[in-house]
């Protein structure tokens, strides 16, 4: 196992079905009574998250307070970033603090690979960089699909990820992880969002095998005819300061994700969304937590695969110490 | 005081020379050109064995930023000469975006004074064309003319207002000043940080689209065409911008330019781990477009090269991808990245040395660029073959921002003469 986890893009196959099958031992701690193992007992965890997060930061928090890991959750607000110190300097302060691993979420792209390479003797997790990579949310929503799908993860779905494509790191991991798994990849967007090398290996289909490609769709109906699985992407408004879209509004009328798209389109699919959600934005309030919803499952998974990921990680660095 | 240059590859594309010959050197100025012994009788006090050496005009670079004044932390006029003259130049324009922006006559006399002082090359402003670089008015431009600015350029910035920009060229037409132009029309890169394409889409890096730069290099050539005026496109970087000077050249419009050697030589693939010594504006661009860079070279449609030798010290290049600055320093590898095309075979010795001196002073009609008889004695001796590599120790800019550390160069300025004056000997400052 790698000293990192910076990106799906640095994975190979065998890394990938490692920490699925790690994660699904972890997932039995979480409905236990008392929800916790000594595994990581005398380890430090800092996680800092420099952009805001609800859900990633508390999962990466519970995941290692159930491992028994001492854990520091770090703040954009309450770091020191916030009184210039740059971003190196805060880290390389707490990486003299000697912890095992170090989470990271920022917005910069790249930055969890510049952390890495300036830091020796430190784990990176990266929870998200920028419009990079989100290596364990794509982890996450694969085991979310191993349980659903169960042998088919391998190369026998059909994976549509919808919406703001330019912007997510979210896709970008999950693309990663379908090419690895030999899953096909559809992408489904308009062109200010979904520029069309989004399709070309150069991009993100270096790990495709031969037959496998990257399929671009610029009609939602079009692209959905046939797909086992809807990943819905997260409009990011904040982002939206350079008429990616006319309105909002038009963003909707044509992306948004309605109960009879499912009902008449691809009933059986199942639909993921890596929250927080835009309710009536990317997706109708009652698809995102309806019947074919997975979200919930998603978020629960979270825990367990981030249990792994740290216990692999920090464990790692053990072995080598040893 | 005679001093003999004997026996060296004379290469002045100026006059269209390139031969084994003497050149002979008095008070500053160079005396004559002639064959092997010729000036033997004239008695030279200091003779010079340039056997294996190629004897040039001094080096002309057209866009370099000394930083001086506002930010001497990265570089001042001492150590961009130095710089400049270790890599073969005796002339460089510097740029106006120092701190107060050089937008009045004031400080453009102060930047000739110091280069002066300095007393390694000339150093000739390039003034900015409209005041603080603003875009909203225009600055003095006669009187900068008269201080001494060379063009006129808001470099780093483009100048939006195409009404602005026509009554400028209008007005430098009538003593026939140059406007340099950075192509970048930033309401199309809006905080792109590198070309974009498939792979700034896989880094998740904004990106700077090539019709940013090729919609200005559209508009100003149309601009030129219409007011007569001369344009000067700053550091091409696309196929398709290259593409639109040459037909508007053919088209008899006054338009020149000029591509940096990084952008000949690196592909944006070297922004893969997000090294910020990749990071540069305009960006590193595709393979085609390098490609097509060099057949410019070729066919003549590129006036020069130019280093964009944009310094900065290590604290705004060691961050975050998208906060470090952009650019690189450049004067003391020009040379060797543009002898490897003539190695190559993509042009002749005389091609880059007109790349690297006549040219660029022909873009801007300065008086360099040539060692006629009679010219101010700014002579460069290149050994073309020398090989080094590239220590940060050796650099002497303030700062080491640079992405060819460690490389192997082949080609280095030996000797250089300054009005006559030798101030590099055995690629050392002479200290004269």
């Amino acid at each position: 196992m790698a000293k990192h986890l910076l990106g799906i893009q640095d994975l190979s196959k065998e890394d990938l079905l490692y920490y699925l099958k790690s994660a699904q031992n972890f997932i039995e701690v979480s409905l236990r009574d008392i929800k916790k193992v000594p595994s990581l007992r005398g380890k430090t965890i800092v996680n800092l998250f420099l952009e805001p997060s609800t859900r990633t930061r508390t999962s990466f928090e519970i995941a290692g307070n159930r491992l028994s890991a001492d854990v520091v959750t770090i703040n954009g607000v309450d770091s020191s970033v916030n009184k210039g110190e740059t971003l190196l300097d805060t880290v390389q302060t707490l990486a003299a603090m000697s912890p095992d691993i170090l989470v990271i979420r920022h917005k910069e792209s790249g930055c969890a690979k510049f952390l890495a390479r300036h830091i020796p003797n430190l784990s990176i997790v990266n929870a998200g960089d920028g419009m990079h990579e989100h290596p364990t949310q794509a982890l996450l929503d694969c085991l979310t699909l191993e349980q659903h799908f169960a042998e088919k993860i391998h190369g026998k779905l059909t994976i549509a990820i919808v919406g703001d494509i330019i912007h997510s790191r979210v896709a970008r991991s999950n693309i990663y992880a379908h090419g690895l798994l030999g899953n096909k990849i559809r992408l489904i967007g308009p062109p200010t969002l979904l520029p069309e090398y989004f399709g070309s290996k150069e991009c993100l289909g270096h790990n495709l095998s031969g037959k496998q490609q990257i399929e671009i769709f610029h009609n939602l109906k079009e692209g959905l005819k046939g797909v086992d699985v809807v990943m819905c992407l997260r409009m990011q408004l904040e982002r939206q300061d350079s008429f990616f879209v006319p309105t909002i509004g038009d963003y909707s009328r044509e992306f948004r994700i309605n109960q009879s798209h499912i009902d008449s389109i691809c009933p059986e699919a199942v639909l993921f969304h890596p929250g927080p959600v835009n309710r009536g934005v990317e997706v109708s309030s009652n698809v995102a937590y309806g019947d074919n919803s997975l979200v919930n499952k998603q978020v629960a998974n979270g825990i367990a695969l981030r249990m792994a990921v740290l216990f692999n990680l920090a464990s790692g660095n053990r072995a080598q110490e040893i | 005081m005679k001093t003999l240059i004997s026996n060296g590859l004379i290469i002045d594309p100026s006059q269209n020379y390139s031969e084994q010959a003497d050149l002979i050197i008095e008070n500053g100025r160079v005396l004559d050109i002639g064959s092997k012994g010729k000036f033997s009788g004239l008695k030279p006090e200091e003779t010079f064995d340039a056997n294996g050496l190629w004897v040039v005009p001094g080096l002309v670079d057209l866009h370099v930023h000394f930083r001086e004044p506002g930010f001497e932390g990265k570089e001042n006029v001492e150590s961009g000469s130095k710089a400049a003259v270790l890599g073969g130049y005796t002339t460089v324009c510097a740029m106006p975006n120092t701190k107060p922006v050089n937008d009045n006559a004031y400080l453009t006399r102060y930047m000739i004074e110091k280069a002066a002082q300095v007393g390694l090359c000339s150093v000739l402003p390039i003034g900015a064309l409209t005041k603080g670089s603003l875009g909203k008015e225009m600055s003095p431009l006669s009187e900068l003319r008269e201080a001494g600015c060379i063009a006129f350029s808001d470099d780093g910035e483009p100048i939006y207002d195409a009404g602005l920009m026509r009554r400028a060229l209008e007005w430098c037409s009538m003593f026939g000043a140059v406007i340099c132009c950075h192509e970048e029309d930033k309401t199309l890169t809006r905080g792109g940080v590198m070309n974009e394409s498939a792979l700034s889409a896989r880094l998740g890096l904004p990106g700077m689209p090539t019709v940013a730069e090729d919609v200005m290099v559209a508009r100003d050539i149309e601009l030129a065409r219409y007011t007569k005026g001369k344009v000067h496109i700053c550091h091409v970087s696309t196929a398709r911008s290259l593409e639109l000077v040459r037909r508007a050249k053919n088209d008899g419009i006054l338009v020149t330019c000029e591509v940096t050697p990084h952008h000949l030589h690196l592909t944006e693939e070297c922004v893969c781990e997000y090294d910020t010594n990749s990071k540069m504006s305009p960006p590193l661009r595709s393979e085609t477009d390098v490609i097509a860079l060099r057949q410019g070279l070729k066919d003549g449609s590129i006036d020069a090269i130019a280093s964009d030798h944009a310094p900065h010290e290590l604290d705004s290049k060691n961050v975050e991808f998208c906060k470090a600055s952009f650019g690189i320093i450049g004067l003391q590898t020009n040379l060797p990245l543009i002898l490897d095309f003539v190695r190559d075979r993509t042009i002749s010795a005389v091609q880059a040395v007109n790349l690297l001196s006549s040219g660029p002073a022909r873009s801007l009609g300065i008086e360099a660029g040539t060692i006629k008889k009679g010219s101010m004695a700014n002579i460069t001796l290149i050994d073309p073959d020398f090989e080094w590599s590239l220590k940060a120790e050796s650099i002497v800019s303030k700062s080491k921002n640079t992405p060819f550390i460690g490389r192997i160069f082949n080609g280095i300025a030996k000797h250089v003469f300054y009005k006559g004056v030798l101030k590099v000997q055995n690629s050392k400052l002479t200290g004269n």
